[in-house]
């Protein structure tokens, strides 16, 4: 027997080292960039796809015609080279860039961008059973498209829509090789082909996606020779195989990490606040939220600098109002948070009859950029309970949570987390304050906040074509909707990467994409 | 023998059958449906409405099923949503990567489960048998995600002898050592409790077995302690131990879906967690199928293995 279990042992020893060994031999190569994912890609047909995860692959893949200026949320020029509005904002004329070929040779020009969004809008087109196209309605605006030269494409609107070009921006308005969806049909998601500073090489399910440099972009190629973005669903095993050396960069690193990596030397910290708002939707239809005053007192009662700092340990900023400030343009500066004030808000509660009053709070157990929405919840219903409001909290998955929170809180809650991550600063206020957004209209303002002003301050910024202007509509919404306080405004969510010494020029943007192209590695 | 094995055969089907129906109704009946799902903050009723009619969800319940079924038995799964790929491709795929792993720790904790067992036995209240007993005690109360998390800390992180996570290297692998260096950590995890239990049960049948009379007769007429162990009280052990193995290969290939998510081992199990979530019906209800059958195969195995063994068992 201890024959038996010696021999064991030596075989054990001889194994691991053997093993060792050989793990020497596979390294990544110099100019090889490892990604850490959240998730498995689901599709790399930009039309077919909703997830950020996914998105941070596509857009190292593909171009749109307009996009993001680095560090901003506002367009620039991109696959187009200029563009026109007519002056009653329906018409966009498009010049597009020449000389561009899409990895598999196929020529970008005007037929080919017609292509992409007739194929995700018209239901005749050959290759609309490509999807389905679950953003397609980003372009539900669009009411036909013209093809005037090889190089000029003219977008003809049902109304006016100012928010189109950042909806072009978006991941869903990137354009694909026509001639690949015709080859690939359904498979296309798995056989990707763009115009971008990365072409496709393999998808490995479960296990990588491999793009490589295009040496012919036309925006310069990219200092790496390939990138490989890896799905690891656990984020402790993310960190792990960071720490190993598994992985060069990764995004979403859970704060506890955060703080440990941020003091090594051998890692780098990223972090940059996007277009997100996360917030607490009052429902004003009855109950004690019914009353200004009640609803302003939950504003100052919540102590959203603890939440911010404590629960989740710095990882987002307080929000003022409804617009998050990365819409740099159009968010109003002079809007301060509503400051901590128990004794404010417990004399608001009061003088309003609220004292003692029971509410439900609908609480999630996570879904996307909810955060930490238990400890959260757990802390708002501490803080409510100091100024007298009894919080009975009820927690739901995240698919049924939005079951029961979309189609409005009348008959169930009092108030509900929410969180959005948007790419226009008119999509938020615009689907969830408005009167006709209300549920039963097919809108998302599930607590029912109706203000004649906001709902016409909206709709001019809506279709009004002239930066300028809109910006000081959404502003001055901004400061109407703090004051009215349909929800109670917490925080916005600083995405964070973290990556090891060796990657240089890397840089988070506001949109949350992952931008590759300038990025290297020493 | 051969009627025997037949008949469970055929007794499968409904078993699958029953199965189906139930998965099938569980997922129709959380709330939250797919297109919620996909489209999140953007889910309006108008959106929900036609994404729904974009995945035939707007049947009725029972034409859904009907569909589904048919199809199925022609071998079309259908087409997984969430993936964007047919059913059957990944479900092979992920298959394959749960029975490498699920394997290889049903014959790790079956050979240390029973070498554990049988020494214990022997050993009765020797420093052997506490130090084992002990061992196996933590092992069955350790939660294996963290003794999962713990190892790859030790192996991968501080000594970097095992790669952290994935079935192959994303370089240079692919080959037998690459994959027997990915499997040692997640196997290992896998075993433990599965290891704990054989150990435990082959210890308590072996000392009742040592106790009959037959195995003081065969030490009596001199025959060697050895032989005495393992041909007379181990193979005797072993009957009551088999069907239990067979159990535990229903524990080891449950227990997969939290490995295969701490060491992201592209197995059936990880790959289930994400389409309940998604609430993808067509590869929760293609892996389920997968996953019963060949749990249900496994243990008819163990039966024909125990008839095998002991003469005893009458088909």
């Amino acid at each position: 027997m201890k024959s038996l279990f010696k021999g064991a042992l030596v075989a054990a020893a001889l194994t691991v080292s053997t093993f060792s060994a050989g793990q020497a031999e596979a390294q990544t190569p110099p100019g090889v960039l490892l990604v850490g994912q959240i998730a498995e890609p689901k599709s790399l047909d930009p039309a077919a796809d909703t997830a950020v995860n996914d998105f941070r692959i596509l857009v190292n893949m593909y171009d749109g015609l307009v996009r993001y200026k680095d560090g901003t949320l506002e367009v620039e020029p991109d696959l187009a080279t200029s563009w026109t509005i007519s002056d009653d904002g329906k018409v966009y004329t498009f010049k597009l860039r020449d000389g561009v070929t899409f990895h598999d040779g196929t020529p970008f020009n005007a037929e080919a961008v017609k292509y992409n969004f007739d194929r995700m809008l018209d239901e005749k087109h050959p290759e609309h059973d490509t999807g389905p196209f679950p953003l397609a309605f980003f372009f539900s605006t669009v009411d036909k498209i013209d093809v005037l030269d090889d190089l000029t494409v003219k977008f003809t609107l049902k109304e006016p829509y100012a928010p189109f070009l950042s909806n072009l921006a978006y991941p869903t308005g990137l354009i694909v090789s026509p001639t690949a969806v015709q080859k690939y049909g359904k498979d296309f998601g798995r056989h990707p082909v763009g115009t971008g500073p990365f072409k496709f090489e393999e998808w490995d399910s479960n296990a990588k996606v491999v793009v490589s440099r295009n040496d012919d972009y036309w925006d310069g190629a990219p200092k790496l020779d390939a990138v490989v973005f890896r799905p690891i669903t656990d984020a402790n095993t993310r960190v792990a195989e960071l720490m190993a050396g598994g992985i060069d960069l990764m995004v979403e690193v859970p704060p506890d990490s955060l703080t440990n990596l941020a003091g090594d030397d051998n890692f780098q910290v990223y972090q940059q606040a996007g277009p997100h708002l996360w917030f607490l939707i009052l429902n004003m239809k009855e109950g004690p939220f019914k009353d200004k005053r009640v609803r302003q007192a939950v504003n100052y009662a919540i102590n959203k600098k603890a939440l911010v700092d404590n629960v989740l340990q710095g990882t987002a900023e307080v929000a003022a109002g409804p617009t998050p400030p990365a819409f740099a343009w159009a968010y109003d500066k002079s809007l301060d948070p509503y400051p901590y004030d128990v004794e404010k808000a417990k004399q608001l509660i009061s003088d309003a009859g609220a004292t003692g009053k029971e509410v439900t709070f609908y609480v999630t157990e996570g879904g996307s950029g909810m955060l930490d929405p238990i400890p959260m919840g757990a802390a708002i219903q501490a803080d409510l309970a100091k100024v007298g409001l009894k919080v009975k909290i009820e927690t739901y998955e995240w698919n049924t949570f939005l079951g029961k929170v979309n189609p409005g809180l009348a008959g169930k809650a009092d108030m509900a987390e929410m969180a959005w991550m948007t790419n226009d600063p008119d999509t938020l206020p615009y689907l969830a304050l408005r009167s006709d957004a209300w549920p039963d209209k097919g809108g998302f303002n599930s607590g029912y906040y109706s203000n004649p002003k906001v709902d016409e301050l909206l709709e001019k910024a809506r279709t009004s074509t002239d930066q300028n202007e809109r910006a000081k509509l959404y502003r001055d919404m901004q400061q109407i909707v703090h004051d009215d306080a349909p929800w109670a405004f917490i925080a916005n969510w600083k995405q964070n990467a973290v990556s090891s010494s060796a990657v240089k020029g890397f840089k988070l943007q506001p949109s949350f994409f992952l931008l590759l192209k300038d990025v290297s590695k020493e | 023998m051969h009627v025997y094995i037949l008949r469970r055969l055929v007794l499968m089907v409904p078993v699958l059958f029953g199965l189906t129906v139930i998965v099938f109704l569980i997922m129709s009946l959380i709330p939250g449906d797919p297109a919620l799902a996909i489209l999140g903050s953007y889910a309006t009723p108008e959106n929900v409405a036609k994404l729904r009619a974009d995945l035939g969800l707007d049947k009725s319940l029972i034409s859904q099923y009907w569909i589904w079924l048919t199809h199925m038995l022609h071998g079309d799964f259908g087409r997984s949503y969430s993936l964007n790929r047919p059913v059957l491709d990944e479900i092979l795929e992920r298959f394959g990567a749960t029975l490498i792993l699920a394997g290889t720790s049903l014959v790790l904790c079956t050979i240390l489960g029973l070498l554990t067992g049988v020494v214990s036995a022997v050993r009765q209240y020797g420093w052997a048998d506490k130090t084992l007993t002990f061992v196996v005690l933590i092992g069955i109360s350790v939660p294996s995600f963290w003794l999962g998390l713990m190892m790859m800390l030790l192996f991968a992180v501080n000594l970097r002898w095992l790669p952290v996570s994935g079935m192959y290297a994303i370089y240079g692998g692919g080959d037998l050592p690459d994959l027997l260096r990915h499997l040692v950590m997640p196997s290992i995890t896998l075993a433990v409790v599965a290891t704990g239990v054989i150990a435990r049960l082959t210890r308590s049948n072996m000392l009742e077995v040592l106790r009959q009379d037959y195995i003081r007769t065969a030490r009596a007429k001199g025959l060697d302690e050895r032989r005495v162990i393992y041909r007379h009280a181990f193979k005797a052990a072993l009957v009551n131990v088999i069907p239990v193995i067979g159990v535990q290969a229903g524990f080891v290939l449950g227990g997969a879906v939290y490995i295969e998510t701490v060491f992201q081992w592209p197995g059936i199990g990880r790959m289930l967690v994400t389409a309940i979530a998604t609430r993808d019906i067509l590869l929760v209800q293609g892996g389920v199928v997968i996953v019963a059958a060949s749990y249900v195969l496994f243990n008819l195995f163990a039966d024909v293995l125990q008839h095998l063994i002991d003469p005893r068992v009458k088909a």
